[in-house]
This record gives structure tokens, sequence and C-alpha cells, in this order.
């Protein structure tokens, strides 16, 4: 016994997680931030010199402006959009992830339905969002399932895969203690799944604020999808640019989220 | 009456490129408290025996007794040491050491305890809240073995666990092993490709051929304990190694 020291671990050692100092911070967003800036003071610059009409192309300074006068509106809309993307995005959540470990336990059931999901995906969502409007009203109910339809796909494939690329040496070390199909998805597949989960969470996010503003869009009395066609209609150029930067900075609000939950849930990720 | 008896196990794998024979009406006994080495040759089918010992494959031939009693593909018979460690990266040293108390649903608060008060003679003090990923190779061969442990059954059988350390790591531990067994009162089946570690460790030692496995030769390490690692200098040491070598060279008795 007289190998490495067994010296006491300190309190909590932080391995893993890259934690950003401000110059690494720096060095990462450093030139995209200066090529952005770059980017819009040359197009100031053009909207300025060629006199380019508003409706067609408005200045940043402009958009800037229309930004900061129509908060209140776009706080609204905003809001009514979140309540249309947060419950679609649960929806698909609960029911992706609910259909994943189904289709995982049962081969016979995911070679029934597996093909079929996949050609769901290639059905344009443009043309079901009209019918389900039909179907469901204007109410809320319609929009949420737009966006739980687009959303709902990564998470089933994710969360298949994630369950089946549980480790073997760990699924046989636990079959050999005699765990039943229970016990082994509770203390092992589960877990082992929630990296490639989390993976089709991120890209579920990334679009369910696209999906619930094409919903308004559709069939709808408030959301940005609204204040998009609003604007359109009245040649208000600089307000489809503002929604389009705030459905932007909605999407990257909530992927960080999921990111800063990854990293609580998945705590192991990376430290091996 | 043998404490592990194997009766006649053979298995073919069958595979796109036909099939494979693996073992081949394999027999052996191991007696309550006896340390048996197997030693064979990469690939002839040592992990496919102990996973049939272990309940997870069945033989196409044969049966697995424990105490007389037929257990062939009967899980949680006996306590199994992997090849790799297979510790959950998620849970602490303790958590993973006490793994099989909670499937089997024992008390998972005792086996913790016994846990703890195990974690000093397992060089492991200090390090039962730590998760696996800070530990050194060494160190998570050890965690593995608490866990093997405290399966609590009488019978452990430990696939190289040594196997994929460095030298010096691996002398370390054998003598380290060989310190602890004395005290742990278990039945050890043990897989191993090299040969001073199953002369060290083992009262006997079973020899495989390639693939299909069979048993080439069955040998009793005459050496007195306490063993200690100095024993690789012992004329006797010399002999068995050299007679060992020779059957695993030419695949046959010798
Ligand atoms: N599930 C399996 N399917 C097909 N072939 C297998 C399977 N498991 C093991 N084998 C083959 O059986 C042989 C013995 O494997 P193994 O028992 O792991 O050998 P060892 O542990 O002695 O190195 C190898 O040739 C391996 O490829
Ligand atoms: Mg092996």
């Amino acid at each position: 016994m007289s190998e490495e020291v067994s010296a006491p671990i300190p309190a909590t050692p932080s391995v893993g997680h890259t934690r950003l100092s401000w110059r690494t911070g720096l060095a990462e967003y450093g030139p995209p931030a200066l090529l952005v800036i770059g980017l819009l003071l040359v197009w100031e610059g053009l909207v300025w010199y060629w006199e380019v009409p508003a409706w067609l192309l408005p200045a940043p300074s402009q958009i800037v402006t229309t930004f900061v006068t129509s908060l209140p509106v776009l706080a609204e809309h905003t809001t009514a959009t979140l309540t249309v993307t947060i419950p679609g995005f649960a929806l698909a959540l609960a029911a992706g992830f609910g259909l994943g470990v189904a289709l995982d336990a049962s081969p016979l059931l995911r070679r029934a339905i597996y093909p079929l999901l996949v050609t769901s995906q290639t059905v344009p969502i443009v043309a079901i969002a009209p019918l389900l409007v039909v179907g469901f009203g204007f109410g809320l109910l319609p929009k949420v399932l737009v966006v739980a339809l687009i959303t709902f796909f990564p998470i089933v494939v994710n969360t298949i895969d994630g369950l089946q690329g549980a480790d073997r040496d760990q699924r046989r070390l636990l079959e050999a203690m005699g765990a039943n199909y229970w016990q082994l998805l509770r203390l092992l597949r589960l877990r082992a799944a929630l990296p490639a989960i989390f993976t089709g969470i991120k890209v579920a996010i990334t679009y369910s604020v696209i999906g619930a503003v094409l919903a308004e869009w559709i069939g709808a009395s408030a959301g940005l999808g609204v204040y998009i066609a609003r604007s359109l209609r009245a040649f208000r150029t600089d307000q489809v640019f503002v929604a389009a930067l705030v459905t932007s900075l909605l999407t990257i609000a909530l992927f960080t989220l999921v990111s800063l939950l990854e990293r609580w849930i998945v705590f192991w990720k990376g430290e091996r | 009456m043998p404490t592990l008896e194997l009766h006649s196990i053979s298995k073919t794998f069958t595979t796109s490129a036909g099939p494979v024979p693996v073992l081949d009406r394999l027999s052996m006994q191991v007696a309550a408290g006896e340390f048996v080495a197997v030693i064979g040759p990469s690939g002839s089918g040592k992990t496919t025996l102990f996973n049939i010992i272990a309940g997870l494959e069945r033989p196409d031939a044969g049966a697995v007794r424990i105490d007389g009693v037929d257990v062939t593909g009967r899980r949680g018979q006996v306590a199994y040491m992997p090849q790799r460690d297979a510790l959950l990266p998620w849970l602490s040293v303790i958590e993973n050491a006490v793994l099989a108390t909670v499937v089997q649903g024992g008390d998972v608060a005792a086996a913790r305890r016994e846990a703890r008060a195990l974690l000093a003679d397992f060089g492991l003090q200090g390090w039962g809240d730590a998760r696996p990923a800070l530990l050194s190779g060494g160190m998570r061969q050890r965690a593995a073995f608490l866990r093997t442990v405290l399966w609590h059954r009488p019978i452990m059988l430990l696939d190289e666990p040594f196997g994929a350390l460095d030298a010096l790591t691996r002398a370390q531990l054998q003598q380290w092993l060989l310190a602890l067994w004395d005290r742990l009162d278990r039945t050890v089946l043990l897989v191993t490709h090299d040969i001073d570690e199953a002369i060290i460790l083992a009262d006997r030692i079973y020899v495989l051929t390639p693939r299909p496995a069979r048993i080439a030769l069955e040998l009793r390490v005459e050496l007195p304990r306490p063993r200690s690692y100095t024993l690789v200098t012992d004329p006797a040491f010399a002999r068995l190694k050299r007679q060992l070598q020779q059957v695993l060279m030419n695949g046959e008795r010798g």
C-alpha cells in the first residue's frame, strides 16, 4: 500500500469546465465583435452615402432608435411569444423524452414509429401550421403545437441515442449485479443519456423561438410574428429588423440558460 | 465439494464471418477460500468464461455450479470485477463502492459505513467523496476492487484487474492485494496474462490454450504463504515460471 500519496482532496476540486477570465474572453469574443462593429459601420456609411430609403434598408442607428422607442410594445409582443415558446418547448420535451424512452424499450415500436418520425420531419411545417389553426382555432393551442412539432424531433432522437449509447462495460457490471430493466434505466442509462439529451434540447431550443414567431405570423393577435407581419404591411422595415434582433436575442438567452443548466446537471461531463 | 464448479462448458459465438468457437468443454473447480489464476493468450476466451460464470452469457453446453447448486445463467451469484473498472463517473468513490448493495436492495447506509471504514485499507483515505475522474489508474482499480469486495459474495471473479496499469503500479497493487488477501477470506478466480502475477498470487493455476479454450495445464503453486514480491528471485518461482512459459508458447501440454 505504498502507491500514490493519498492526500485528502481539496474542498471542491475544479476540473473540467473552462472558466473564462477576461483575457481568454477577449481572445474568444474580440475578433467576431470587431468584425460585427466594422460591418455595422460600413452598413451605416453606405445607407447614408447612397441615401437608401428606410423602407428598403434602414441604417443601424435607426434600428437602434426604433428599438429603444418601441421597447414597451416589444416587451408585450415578446411576452406573448414566450407564452407560446415555453409551453410548446415543454410539451416537446415531455413528449419527446417519453417517446424516446418508450421507443428505446421496445424494438418493435421503434421499427414501427421511427421511420414515421423521420418522415414527419420532411413535411414543411409551413404547410401544417395553417391546418392546425383551422383545426384548433386561433387560441394558444395551435401555436404551441407548431413549436412542439418543430422542437420535438431532436429530443426524441437524442434521447434514444443517449439511452442506447450507455457504456457497455458499466451496463454489464450492473447486469452482473442482477439489475432489472428499471434499475438499469434509473442507475445508469438515464444518467448516461443526459449529455445527448442536452444536445437535443439545445438544438430544439434554437428552433423554438423561430417556430413560435412563425406560428404567430400565421394566425395570432400578439407576438413577435404578428409584429413582423404588421410592420411589413406598414413598410416599417426598421421594425422588422428590430423584431429579428429580439428573436435572436431571445434564442441566445434561452440557449445560454440551457447551457448553464447542462453544466449544473451533467456535472461530470468533461471531468475525465 | 468445490465451491465453484465449471462442468464441461462450451461456447460458440455466431458472427457475420461464421461461427467462432471460444470455449471447448472447459471444466474447472475452485475450492472454498482458494485463490485460482487462469492464464491464457489474449482472445482465448477468458472474459467469455467469466461472463458465463456471472450469468451474463449462457453457455451452449455445460453447467456452472456453486456449492453444488446449478446456477447457470443466473446473475448476482458472484462478485465480478470487469476488465475495465466500469466506475460510474457521476458517483463518488463511496457510492460506486456500494452499488451492488443498491441494486440488490440491501442496507445501503450500512454498506456506506463499511466502505468508509475500508477506505484506508484500499489506499483511498480522504478520497471517498471524490469522483472517479480525480483518481489515478491505480486508485481507480482499487476503488473497483472495493466495489467488488462490498458486493458481499463469497466468490470473486477478477478479470485482469491490473492489466491496464504500468509495470510499477501493477507490482505495487499485487503486493497490496497479497497483503489484503489473507484478511478477506474469499474465494478468488483471477484472470491474467501475466505469469509472475499468477504465481505470486495464486494457490493453483489453469493455463488455457488459444481459442477455442481448453485447459492446457493445471498447476499447483507450492509456495508458502504469506508471500511477498521478493518471491520472484526464488528458484522454485523460476521453475514454475519456466514450466508455464513452455506451455503458453506451445499452446499445448509441452
Ligand atoms: N459477443 C461476442 N460476439 C462474437 N464474438 C465474441 C463475443 N465476445 C467475444 N467474442 C470473441 O471471442 C473471443 C474471446 O474473447 P474474450 O473472451 O474477450 O477473450 P480474452 O478475455 O481471453 O481476451 C475473441 O475472439 C472475441 O472476438
Ligand atoms: Mg478479456
